[in-house]
This record gives C-alpha cells, structure tokens and sequence, in this order.
C-alpha cells in the first residue's frame, strides 16, 4: 500500500503484533523480545524507556530492519519488513529509516557537512550537490559554523547534532535514535533532544527515541514502558 | 561512496602509509631482485648478444651454454660448409687467456677470434667507440671492451696503439675499443682475427670453438639446424635458441634463481605480513563505522567494494613507488658503481610478476579484512 505511505493519517507507521526474540540457544537461550504488541504513530516522538537489558535497543533494531524477529509480524511504513529480504531491507534502511546512535558513528575522515551528507552519497547524489543539501541541515541544527569542521574538532553534543542532521538529510519517513543523550551532559542533552523534537518531528514522520534519561521524558509524546521484554505501559500525553 | 572509501583511508596517515609502505617494499624488492636476477642471467650471454652477422651458432653436441667450449677441429667447418642450405660458415674462437700486463700483472681476458677472411661476428659499426674493424688485420692488433679499458687503465684516455699486453708470450697491441655486453665474469674482452687468438692460448690440437653460418635465403634457419645436425651430428642454434639454452643452464645448474627466488618470495611474505597486518588494523579499527553505514543502507556488495577498492588504491600506490624505487636504484647503481658491469635489467615480465604479486598481496589484505565486514551485523551499531 505504498499510496498510503505519504498521507499517512490514521494509520500507524510502526505496527508490531506478536514480535518475539530469542537470542542464542540452551542455556545461554535470551528471549529479549516477548510477544510485543505496538504501534506507533506518524507525527510524534516516541520515547522507549526501560530498566537496562529490557529490550528497547532489540525493539528498536528490529523495527529498523537491522535484526530479524524470531516470531511476529512486524509492519514498517506500510511495508512487512517480516517478508522483505537482503538487498531490498538494506535499500529500505537507506531510503526510509534515519539512525542516531549512542556514540555518533561519525567518519573521523569526513568533515561535519560530508558526514552529514553520507546518506544521500549512499543514495547515489552528486556530491557537490549532497554536502550542500547537508549543509542546509547542519545550520538548521546551529551548526553553520563548523561545516568544515571534523568530528575531533567537535564536542559530543556538536557531534550528535551532526549526527541528527546526517539521519534526516534524506528525508526519511522514520527517525530511531538509540540513547542519543546518555554519552552527553544535562545540558547538551537537552539541547540535542530540543533539536530532535523541533527538526525531526513531521506530520509524515514517526520518531522513536529510546532513553533511559528521565531528565528528558518531557520531550515526548508518548511513552513506552518495557519491562522484561515486554511493553508495559504506554503513555500519551495531552497535546499542547 | 567510492569517494567516502578513500577519504577513510587517507583520512587515518598513520595506517594509510603503513599499507602503502608494506606493498611498496615487496613491490620494490621483488622487482629488484628480479632485475638483478635477469641482469646476470642476460649477462651470461653477453658474447652470443656481442657476436653478430651470422643466423647460427655450430657446436659439439654436448655443448650446454657458450662458456662451455668444446673445440670441434678444422674438418668439422668442412662438413658443416657441406650442408645444403648452408650459404656461408666460418670459425669463431671464443676462450680465456692469461694476459701479463706492462706493469707485470697478470689478468684473464675473453679472447674472441673472427674468421681472417670476412671478419664475420664483429660488433657493427655503431658499437666501436675507436678505430675501425678493419685495424684487426695489422699484426698483432686487437680491440678491447669499453668495460676492460676501464678495468684496465681506469680513467686513462683510449689511445690506439699505446697498450700492449702480452698472452702466451705473444705481443698483443690495441688498436680499438669498442662496446660490449657487460658479462658475467667481468673479463675484459679482447677481438681479434682468428689466427692471432689461436697464438693466444697455449698449442692445442683442436682450437675451433663455435662455426657461425648463415643460412640461404628461401631456407628457414629451424630447417638448416635440422639438416647440420642430420649431417654432421653437431647441435645448432639460432642466436635466440642459443640464449635460452644457456640461461637454461644457469637455471637449472646454479643456486642462482634458488637464492633470487628466496629473497623474492621474502619481499612477498613481508610485504603480505606488513600490508595485511596494517589493512586488517585499519578495517577493525573502522569496524564500527562500517556498521553504521551498513545500517544505513550500504550493502555487503557496496562494502567489499569500497574495501577492494581501498585495496587496489593502496596496491597501485605502492606498487609504483616499488617499480619507480626499483628502477632508481638500478640508474643509479650504473652511474655510482662505474667499475662493474651493470647486472641490473628490467624485463618487461618483471612488471607483470611483481604486478600480479602486488594484486595478490592486497587482494589477501583485503579478503582478510572483508570476512569481518561481511559478516558483521549491522545491528552492532547500536552497542
Ligand atoms: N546479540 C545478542 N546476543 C545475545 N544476547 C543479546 C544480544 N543482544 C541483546 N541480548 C540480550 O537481550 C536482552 C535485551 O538487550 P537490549 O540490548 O535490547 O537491552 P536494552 O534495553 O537496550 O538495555 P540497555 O538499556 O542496557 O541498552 C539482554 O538480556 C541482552 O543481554
Ligand atoms: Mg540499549
């Protein structure tokens, strides 16, 4: 149902139903994931919370297509990821889904606006073109004064907005953001959450950010408890 | 993404030159040794390169490489001149003599001596640096190597006529120098008319050393060896047949290509450890941001590509280096080290060898390293 992908009211972006995953077998048998149900919706960022070794970064990663579930349906911008093999998922992560990591995962090589760019490169761009479309972003995120500037010359903070700038310069339709605070002060944290709420969220994008910060819960608008693999509780807060 | 490939790898210097370095030095000493090695296997033919206007060399038929004399006697030319489609043949003494010097010292000397009629295997005109072929004809008279004069009398300007040496007690005057092949033994080369080296050497009762012949026209050469040997029993050989037949000698019956070949595959092993070693530090040390570009949509095919292509970059990098080092050492050794004659040759093969060697060794560093990237989950990203 493609036609449905860009007017998306109504329907969920991320629909889980019954996804479970067991990592390793016998006695080292972890089942991370236990018959999760979820949706999650265009227009909103979502907040994955959770005691450590919960599942959240197993969720988020198999919504993003990097890990297989071992059982369930999972339903991604309209498509089953469930039913999508190699090279397709790989093309689908490019085109479709922005990623925002713990530790940046920047190229040291690259200046700011070239890492930023990295995703339309994949995408086949012009390069010339593709720094300049980065470079747009990386002054939307309060950068446009270090464009030239390599990651080593960048605080965490710097680094990560680089980084939030790198996952939206496609245009994606969904937004996964792994601990994007927790290697980052009180205050940079905030900043880079600001950042993801003011840049990121969309009408026709969905955002899910997992955190473990409860100093930065606000910026959400709805909240996803998990627990033993499990979700546990889903808030929604009033809009406003 | 071709261009992100090669940002990565220059962008870290330290591990970039350590590649480059690793397959320039086997580039660079593989190709060198290399070309020693063809240098003095193409210097154990100088004589057969130097000898010159006949199609082919006749010789006793046990005869392995043309330092192994073994005289054939004067009936011998006879039969050979007997045989249809041979147009012309004539002697060609090729021994060492013992020559005493003015000052008293004696020296071994490569003593060539031409048919008296037709002077047939002299060096050509542009090879003789002075006088003329025909000054053999005055008594006594020879011509010496380049190499030999300046073995002989070092930096003393050539004049014709002013040295004498003397080899079996008979005086020898040189009266012209010309260009010559460097050889193996590193002799100085004496011509001179045939009948004057066999003066040369100590009596003996045969003293023809090679027949040179010339095949008629409208017969091929291969069909003149085929009827000498018929004929008379002895073997023949083209110019070219004569030159591999005694590098197959040097092969096969010296430590020479054992001793080469284990200094070439050392620079292949060293220049596999070394750029392997560094490659594969290089790409675990990047592991993690080939897995965020995985994640972000780079496929396993896209990344061996950037990978081999680092790879290639890093080879053809060093393999110039290696090649241009190669070929600098050799154009200096021949301008620093004047009292020897060159031993360094750079055979087009040499290229093509240490060319596949290079491709070999990054390939190996580059699989080494795939094997990680191919199999890393793209989900190791958010560790
Ligand atoms: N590749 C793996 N192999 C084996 N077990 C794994 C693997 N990945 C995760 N697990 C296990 O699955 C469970 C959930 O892990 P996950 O990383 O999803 O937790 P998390 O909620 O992200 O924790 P944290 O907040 O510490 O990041 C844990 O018990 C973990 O040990
Ligand atoms: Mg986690």
């Amino acid at each position: 149902m493609p036609a449905t992908l860009d007017s998306p009211a109504g329907t969920a972006a991320v629909a889980l139903r019954g996804v479970g995953k067991v990592f390793g077998i016998g006695d080292t048998r972890v089942a991370a994931l236990r018959e999760v149900d979820l949706d999650l919706p265009y227009g909103e960022l979502v907040l994955l919370v959770g005691p450590s070794g919960c599942g959240k970064t197993t969720l988020i990663s198999v919504v993003a297509g990097l890990l297989d579930p071992s059982e369930g349906e999972i339903e991604v911008l309209g498509e089953s990821l469930s039913r999508m093999r190699g090279g397709r998922k790989v093309r689908f992560r490019g085109e479709r889904i922005g990623f925002v990591f713990q530790q940046y995962n920047l190229l040291p090589a690259l200046t700011a606006a070239e890492n930023a760019a990295v995703p339309l490169l994949i995408a086949g761009w012009n390069r010339r073109k593709a720094v300049a479309r980065a470079a747009d972003l990386l002054t939307e995120v309060g950068l446009a004064d270090k464009l030239t500037a390599y990651p080593s010359q960048l605080s965490g903070g710097q680094q990560q907005r680089v980084a939030i700038a790198r996952a939206l310069v496609h245009e994606p339709k969904l937004l996964v953001c792994d601990e994007p605070t927790a290697a980052l002060d009180a205050a940079s944290g905030r900043t880079v959450m600001g950042l993801i709420r003011k840049v990121a969220v969309e009408p026709d994008r969905a955002v899910v950010v997992v955190t473990h910060d409860s100093r930065v819960y606000d910026f959400g608008d709805r909240i996803v408890s998990m627990a033993d693999g499990r979700v546990e509780k889903v808030e929604v807060k009033p809009a406003g | 993404m071709s261009w992100v490939a090669l940002k990565m790898l220059t962008g870290d210097k330290a591990k970039y030159f350590g590649i480059v370095f690793g397959v320039t030095f086997a580039a660079l000493l593989m190709s060198q040794q290399l070309s020693i090695f063809c240098g003095l296997m193409r210097n154990t033919t100088s004589q057969i390169r130097d000898i010159q206007g006949a199609d082919l060399w006749v010789m006793d038929r046990n005869v392995q490489f043309i330092d192994d004399v073994k005289p054939l006697s004067e009936n011998d030319l006879y039969r050979v001149r007997g045989v249809p489609g041979v147009e012309w043949a004539v002697r060609l003494y090729k021994g060492i003599a013992r020559a005493r010097l003015a000052d008293g010292n004696f020296q071994q000397m490569i003593v060539l001596g031409l048919d008296n009629a037709t002077l047939v295997g002299a060096p050509g005109p542009h090879r003789i640096l002075h006088g003329t072929i025909e000054d053999l004809r005055q008594p006594d008279a020879v011509f010496i190597d380049e190499f030999g004069w300046k073995y002989l009398y070092g930096d003393e300007p050539f004049a014709a006529g002013r040295k004498t040496l003397e080899l079996n007690d008979k005086r020898a005057v040189i009266v012209g120098m010309c260009k010559c092949n460097p050889t193996f033994q590193t002799f100085p080369i004496l011509y001179c008319t045939y009948s004057q080296a066999v003066q040369f050497i100590p009596q003996e009762r045969k003293t023809l050393s090679f027949v040179l012949a010339k095949a008629d026209d409208g017969v091929t050469e291969a069909e003149v060896c085929r009827r000498i040997t018929d004929q008379t029993g002895f073997k023949a050989l083209t110019d070219d047949q004569f030159f591999w037949t005694t590098i197959d000698y040097y092969m096969t019956r010296t430590g020479i290509p054992i001793n080469f070949g284990i200094t070439v595959m050392l620079g292949f092993v060293v220049g596999c450890a070394i750029a392997g070693q560094t490659f594969y530090l290089f790409t675990i040390e990047n592991l993690k941001q080939f897995g965020a570009l995985k994640a972000m949509g780079v496929g396993n095919l896209r990344l061996m590509g950037m990978i081999l292509l680092q790879a290639y970059v890093v080879g053809v990098i060093g393999y110039g280096l290696g090649l241009g080092g190669a070929a600098l050492f050799g154009w200096v050794f021949e301008r620093v080290v004047t009292t020897a004659p060159p031993a360094f040759y750079f055979a087009w093969p040499i290229l093509g060898i240490t060319a596949g060697a290079v491709l070999l060794i990054v390939t190996l560093s580059a699989l080494v390293s795939l094997r990680r990237v191919l199999f890393l989950e793209p989900a190791v990203v958010f560790r």
